[in-house]
């Protein structure tokens, strides 16, 4: 059983990792500069959008406020639509739930859409395990899942891979198939290998990006085509989502759509938008027989006891904030060894598992506030990430839904923070010492640690602005 | 807007006092010779930053409080740094919220301005470039950028000296790695960040570099001086004072 | 012992909560005049390598067959009971074997999945703001007709253009309905998950093809 303060030399070994990588940094500079410049592009109007912005956060501000009842509404219309609606608190109890309605129609190949939420529950794992084939069917998750790597954004799964490395790794995986470096060859390639998997899988399964109360639906957004064929060629269609994605009604969509796949990716919108709102009915000819959606907690309800706290539920995951983050593009996603990671995975991650257990990654931040300034929902993103680093060292057990309060106090530097408040609330205390270290500053070492790893060391004056404004006749008060 | 006040209040900053008093001094004699007298509180220390971003609220709590007595009058406070500006005019509120002296907290943080922007938009600071002609590089700070919204007033000042040619870094929105105390807890995150940073500035020509806020300045100063690269830093205060000839 | 749905809710209900407030409505509107509104769409769709042809309700079947003839069309999978199923059907294509998706889906995926080059369907209408066709999927055009075969030809009526979503949801009064499947379809498929580079036709239609009538 680690301590939690033993976090901070697992992350630091990622960290290593990820920084003596040049490729792995090449490829994230030139993934973030294109995706950053993209987005700016396709948001010309500062003022329209500002007030998306607004708009957007009030619409999500909105459902989180209302979200028992809106869970309720949405889970008796969809109901009334014919789609069959599971709630799990955790983990175990959505793979459960899945494995059980899989095996209840004797379902041994599923197509998956791209799904953070089945990634944060590892649904794949936990089916393989079961004798369930799963077969990832959205590009870039497809890439990862024959890499056995986990994904390194939350868009753009393979962004920490270039194309050589795809290649190679197509080859190895289908020699049957040339090498080739050609992006639309490849992509050929994987539309051929896909098209009998969906054609015969026994099941789809997808995430949701919203879910409708008012008429009980689910939105799906998607460029390949891979979510509409999960969701729509297999006879039986598993959704996962978690609670906080709820809206409260229709006219909520368009304006949160307008500003997803920009904030995003910078396209206008994306190839597909898919609402469904029942399974296949009478008369119909296509779509899956049943579709069932299972709701996940897994501490989203905490999350929400805190009043500061449950803006992170505001996140529609878009990845604006890590494609903008200056900490993200050097150490790329799997630096922060979690689900999300970045800006948004810094503030969720700690509050799902805990500050004992994840609280470091709220050290891995300048406060540049480059994330807050692109989050289409508003989500003060920096202030969260201050606010847990202050639970982690000062934090009482018992303050809202977080574990892990104070767990990451450290004697040290406690210390240090008792004794640079006693030198600086008190001017004359400080004083004595702006003397000394002035005087002394030949006593400044040249070496300090990571400082001067990078960089020559920093020494005091030779005269304090203080002793300069005593000197030249500047009122003193 | 305010017109030119007869009297402020200089918050000089910890990391001014101890290291970079000259840009403070700087900046205390621009606002002087614009006919404005400048008081400077002689108990000031520190704003609370590091403790605050650390997540030693307490702590940082104590010193700011401290420095309320440092503001008695109703006059503008000016501080020559947009992280410290920034922590006072926004962050005060937050830490202070709950506290006995709550209201007195947030009406001392209404009154701040960082320079750039008290030089440009209450003294509408009038400059004559009497220097060499120089290339500079600019780099504004991410609270001055973002929480401060000052980017443009540095700008407008380096503007009106006309033989000064601004030279444009890439990626010069994009922090420089600094972060207060996380260049020293996650120093190699931050070594790479400044890296990058310096390397953008070095690479633009430019003959010396100047801020708005001593810490960036302090960070990539630090990081060209090891790589070898020729540029220095300076202060807009200094640069400023050093242009106009006195 | 409680159910997981009961645990949830009521951790959710332990803070305080007001059911009131509204999001006020939020539709945008550009007041685009009808050939500024063919113009943006156009300009849009066709961005993401769509393809669009303008003709009228006189002359749309000639467009159709010019369109077919191009692309070496020989098998065209669309519904017969619709308006534009009738034209077509009686005024047929040199040439083309035009299939009706009569059986379930399963019945003959495997068929459907490999012989047919293009499908053909109504839409329920387009939003000029972001290049997007509207598809309500029915008993008579199902949902698979626009996602399987590699060609997809859609037919919008100029009438039904929209400045943006939100306005379409509001005149079509979307919310009184939904359908088993809305869609909207903004170009051939496509895929920037290998270096962010652009590559068509993933796993939906490598091709689209909207004719718009006047």
């Amino acid at each position: 059983m680690s301590s939690p303060l033993q976090q901070f030399e697992q992350f630091e070994q990622r960290i290593h990792n990820a920084l003596d990588n040049p490729q792995v940094r090449k490829n994230f500079r030139h993934a973030m500069s294109g995706l950053m410049g993209k987005r700016a592009l396709s948001f010309p109007d500062a003022d329209e959008l500002s007030e998306l912005r607004t708009q957007d956060r009030l619409i999500r501000a909105n459902a989180l406020l209302k979200l028992p009842q809106l869970l309720e509404k949405l889970e008796a219309n969809l109901i009334a639509n014919g789609i069959q609606v599971h709630w799990a608190e955790n983990a175990e109890q959505a793979n459960n739930i899945a494995l059980d309605i899989l095996q209840s129609h004797d379902a041994k190949t599923v197509v998956k859409g791209k799904s953070m939420v089945s990634e944060e529950v590892e649904m794949n794992h936990f089916l393989e395990q079961h004798d369930v084939t799963v077969t990832e069917s959205d590009l870039g998750e497809f890439i990862i899942q024959l890499a056995g790597e986990a994904p390194s954004h939350i868009v753009m799964p393979a962004v920490h891979k270039n194309r050589k490395e795809i290649a190679r790794l197509f080859h190895e995986k289908f020699p049957h198939i040339p090498y080739t470096e050609d992006v639309d060859q490849l992509t050929l390639s994987a539309r051929q290998i896909m098209r009998e998997r969906f054609e015969q899988a026994d099941a789809g399964i997808t995430g949701v990006n919203f879910m409708v109360a008012e008429t009980g639906t689910l939105c799906l957004v998607e460029n390949e085509g891979n979510g509409r064929m999960c969701s729509t060629v297999p006879p039986l269609h598993i959704a996962i989502t978690g609670i906080e994605k709820v809206v409260e009604k229709l006219s909520d969509v368009p304006p949160l759509l307008s500003i997803l796949a920009r904030s995003a990716t910078g396209q206008l919108i994306t190839t597909y938008f898919n609402m469904i709102s029942s399974p296949r009915k009478e008369g119909e000819k296509d779509g899956p027989k049943e579709v069932h959606l299972i709701l996940l907690d897994n501490g989203r309800s905490h999350v929400r006891m805190d009043e500061e706290l449950l803006e992170t539920l505001r996140c529609i995951r878009c990845g604006a904030c890590m494609n903008h983050c200056p900490v993200y593009v050097q150490v790329g996603g799997h630096a922060y060894g979690t689900v999300y990671p970045g800006p948004i995975g810094t503030v969720l991650e700690p509050q799902l598992l805990g500050l004992d257990k994840i609280g470091a990654l709220t050290s891995a931040c300048t406060m540049c506030g480059a994330c807050a300034e692109v989050c289409p929902v508003r989500i003060p993103l920096p202030k969260l990430i201050n606010r847990l680093r202050s639970e982690a060292v000062e934090g009482k057990h018992g303050v809202s839904g977080l574990r892990g309060q104070g767990s990451l106090r450290k004697n040290k530097e406690s210390v240090i923070w008792n004794f640079w408040q006693w030198l600086y609330s008190s001017p004359a205390i400080y004083g004595l010492f702006l003397k000394l270290a002035t005087r002394l500053r030949f006593l400044t070492p040249p070496w300090l640690g990571p400082w001067t790893r990078y960089r020559t060391a920093p020494k005091p004056a030779a005269k304090s602005l203080h002793d300069m404004v005593a000197s030249e006749g500047f009122d003193n008060e | 807007m305010m017109k030119i006040p007869d009297n402020i209040y200089f918050y000089g900053t910890c990391l001014v006092d101890l290291l970079y008093p000259k840009a403070g001094m700087a900046a205390m004699e621009l606002i002087k010779a614009a006919g404005v007298n400048v008081i400077f509180p002689k108990q000031q220390s520190c704003c609370g930053q590091p403790a605050f971003n650390s997540g030693y609220r307490s702590e940082a709590l104590k010193v700011a409080r401290s420095q309320l007595a440092c503001f008695p009058k109703n006059i503008p406070i000016v501080v020559p740094s947009g992280s410290c500006g920034g922590m006072i005019r926004h962050h005060w509120p937050e830490l202070f919220a709950g506290e006995a002296d709550e209201k007195q907290a947030q009406e001392v943080a209404a009154r701040v301005f960082e320079l750039t922007e008290f030089l440009v938009d209450i003294l509408k600071i009038k400059l004559e470039d009497l220097g060499e002609p120089v290339k500079v590089a600019v780099h504004t700070s991410c609270s001055a950028r973002r929480e401060m919204g000052v980017a443009d007033k540095i700008q407008s000042l380096l503007a009106q000296l006309d033989k000064v040619e601004i030279l444009e870094q890439q990626n010069k929105a994009e922090c420089c790695g600094f972060g207060g105390t996380f260049s020293v807890k996650q120093g190699d995150i931050s070594g790479a960040m400044v890296t990058d940073k310096s390397n953008a500035i070095a690479a633009t020509g430019a003959d010396l570099l100047v801020g708005q806020d001593c810490g960036c300045l302090m960070n990539i100063g630090g990081a060209l001086e090891k790589n070898g690269h020729p540029q220095g830093v300076m202060h807009i205060a200094e640069f400023l004072k050093e242009r106009i000839g006195e | 012992m409680n159910s997981a749905r009961e645990n949830i809710l009521t951790r959710l209900r332990q803070k305080n909560i007001t059911d009131s407030g509204e999001v006020p409505l939020f539709v945008p509107s550009y007041n685009w005049s009808g050939e500024e509104k063919i113009e943006k769409f156009s300009q849009h769709i066709q961005a993401v390598h769509a393809e669009v042809h303008r003709c009228n309700k006189q002359n749309w079947l000639k467009t159709l067959a010019t369109v077919c003839k191009e692309k070496e069309l020989s098998r065209l999978l669309l519904s017969l009971q619709t308006e534009i199923g009738k034209e077509v059907q009686t005024n047929p294509i040199e040439s083309i074997e035009l299939l009706q998706y009569e059986q379930n889906a399963e019945q003959w995926k495997q068929d459907f999945f490999s012989d047919i080059t293009a499908g053909l369907t109504t839409t329920k209408g387009a939003i000029a703001e972001t290049g997007s066709v509207m598809l309500w999927p029915t008993v008579q055009e199902p949902r698979l007709i626009s996602l399987v075969p590699p060609i997809h030809i859609a037919i919008l009526d100029a009438e039904n253009l929209y400045d943006t979503f939100a306005q379409a949801v509001q005149e079509q009064g979307w919310v009184d309905e939904m359908p088993t499947n809305a869609l909207l379809i903004s170009g051939p498929s496509k895929t920037a998950d290998i270096e962010q580079v652009l590559a068509y036709g993933v796993h939906g239609p490598k091709e689209l093809v909207v004719i718009i009538r006047d």
